[in-house]
């Protein structure tokens, strides 16, 4: 059966899109925050990278994926990774986490913060949270559902919460360090910053997306990769890790009105 | 030796200006108990330093703060605290806001009477924009390398919700995750803890358990009594969060007059009253540990 006549979500084809991060990590402590990010680093672990070390979502290490929200009574505990020793993998350079930043701009700075003002801001939102430490020390991907001019900013971030690419940022003349931003999966295509100068790219286009429909929903110019194509649409078997892994079906609140992975214009 | 106190005198050894760390985590395990005592109290001008949860945005809306260091504030499952956004929208606060590891640092630097720990942390982030009184400095070795003096965060008071406790101090935390309380006891000049359950002597009552001893007793001047005290944030392993009654918390934050009805429903008429007003004892002790 060709994989043409499986139907998906586009929060399912994300999902299997940002597992794509996590490729070649080897072994580390690998995160992913949020529904749709957890969902893709449980497919990574089971389709592209046995070395990765998982979380319970809490403060376990764990070799089996856990599937979302489900109670389970004897969950097969590998290892404790409490907050304290997230931070110390963080610190050690040994993590790979995808967040979703409410603003990223051109340099791949990303903002949790707050939008406005800082000192009297117009959205108060979480803080920085680990953005500023995460983002000098170890690899982060992006997962954006909503990608905008809002979301991907003209100018910077209205707080840089995660660091990136600037040349301005660093205090004393230091040189910026080495950033590592691995893949941004949005709601339209999978990017990088793997441009010249750590130019944002696009590496692959959704179903039905254009480049000029992602252009026309950033804020700053970006680039075709050499070998830009259309992301691969989920096969059977992911789509039953996927739906193993998530029983309560919340990666179909992830997504405003659960749209398919196919858009209708261009399945047309 | 008998720390044992109760809530009013243990906010009545507290003052107008202190700097007062909050053990736990968002909704999990803060000392709820003795937060409602402070807001029964005329006590103002804090500075308040938490991971923060609810009682950041209770102790806002009360207008006891001056002043907030914090790595985040949320209500896990409600993401955004909602008289903390107002308070930080309103600028009624001044905020040192943190990288979590950096508050962690900070404190750690406290503990260990140092007056900063050295970190890579926050350099080329906001942090350092919007907190002008951090300075970098220069590694005094061949690398050379420029790194964040990250200045400790000494407290007054440290606050702490314990599962058990005994009259001397000694106290256990049960749970999956420790947090950072540690840290906020070994960087206040006194800890007071409020605890589920209190015991004459954890040696010979909960041995099995002395692995679940988080610091050390010497940092514990006070030890209140409080059972269900973390309500409505998570005591592993007795009880969950409340999170129906953190979102009626939360709704009140969007009615005029919404946080004065809040205080004289729940608050004003004490533990006993507040535990009958949100469901009565036996259905607090019922409430499932979230999973995620």
């Amino acid at each position: 059966m060709s994989v043409s006549e499986v139907e998906f979500s586009l929060a399912e084809l994300m999902i299997v899109a940002a597992a794509e991060a996590w490729r070649n990590d080897g072994e580390l402590l690998a995160h992913g925050i949020g529904t749709l990010p957890r969902l893709a680093v449980s497919l990574a672990k089971l389709t592209i990278e046995d070395g990765l070390l998982l979380t319970d979502g809490e403060a376990y290490a764990i070799e089996d994926p856990v599937p979302l929200g489900q109670k389970q009574e004897n969950r097969a505990l590998a290892g404790w990774m409490p907050y304290s020793r997230v931070f110390d993998s963080v610190w050690l350079g040994r993590r790979h986490a995808m967040v979703t930043p409410v603003q990223v701009d051109r340099w791949g700075q990303g903002n949790i913060s707050a939008l406005g003002d800082f000192s009297r801001p117009k959205v108060q939102m979480l803080g920085v949270r680990g953005f500023p430490g995460n983002s000098i020390c170890h690899k982060n991907s992006f997962l954006l559902t909503s990608h905008t001019k809002r979301t991907f900013v003209e100018g910077e971030v209205d707080v840089v919460s995660s660091v990136g690419y600037s040349d301005k940022r660093w205090p004393d003349g230091m040189k910026r360090p080495d950033i590592q931003i691995g893949l941004l999966v949005t709601d339209l295509c999978v990017m990088d910053f793997g441009g010249p100068n750590h130019a944002a790219r696009v590496l692959s286009l959704h179903p039905g997306v254009s480049f000029e429909d992602v252009q026309a929903a950033t804020g700053f110019p970006l680039l075709k990769a050499d070998n830009l194509h259309v992301t691969p649409a989920p096969t059977r078997e992911q789509l039953a890790i996927i739906a193993k892994y998530d029983p309560n079906n919340l990666r179909a609140s992830a997504l405003k009105g659960n749209p398919p992975g196919i858009r209708p214009a261009a399945a047309a | 030796m008998n720390k044992e106190m109760d809530l009013a005198s243990a906010v009545a050894s507290l003052s107008d200006g202190m700097t007062i760390g909050v053990g736990g985590w968002g909704p999990r395990r803060k000392p709820m108990a003795m937060i409602r005592e402070i807001l029964r109290s005329d006590l103002k001008d804090l500075t308040i330093v938490a991971y923060g949860g609810p009682e950041i945005g209770m102790l806002c809306a009360a207008g006891k703060v001056r002043k907030l260091i914090y790595g985040f504030v949320s209500l896990d499952q409600i993401p955004l605290e909602p008289y903390f956004r107002k308070a930080r929208e309103a600028a009624s606060v001044a905020v040192d806001e943190l990288d979590e590891g950096l508050l962690l640092l900070g404190l750690q630097a406290a503990g260990h009477r140092v007056p900063f720990a050295v970190t890579q942390v926050g350099l080329g982030s906001d942090v350092l924009t919007h907190n002008p009184h951090f300075k970098t400095i220069k590694s005094p070795y061949a690398d050379g390398e420029t790194l964040l003096a990250m200045p400790a965060i000494p407290l007054d008071v440290a606050l702490i919700h314990v599962s058990r406790a005994d009259r001397r101090g000694n106290t256990q935390t049960d749970g999956p995750d420790p947090y950072f309380d540690a840290l906020f006891a070994r960087a206040a000049k006194r800890t007071i803890v409020t605890t589920e359950t209190l015991c004459d002597r954890l040696d010979h009552e909960h041995a099995d358990k002395a692995k679940a001893n988080l610091f050390e007793r010497y940092l514990v001047s006070g030890v209140v009594h409080a059972p269900l005290g973390a309500h409505p944030t998570t005591a592993h392993d007795a009880y969950g969060w409340d999170m129906g009654h953190l979102k009626a918390y939360a709704a009140t934050a969007t009615e005029e007059g919404g946080w004065d009805r809040y205080m004289a429903d729940y608050i004003a008429q004490g533990e006993a009253a507040y535990i009958e007003k949100v469901g009565g004892a036996e259905a607090v002790a019922r409430l499932p540990i979230p999973t995620f």
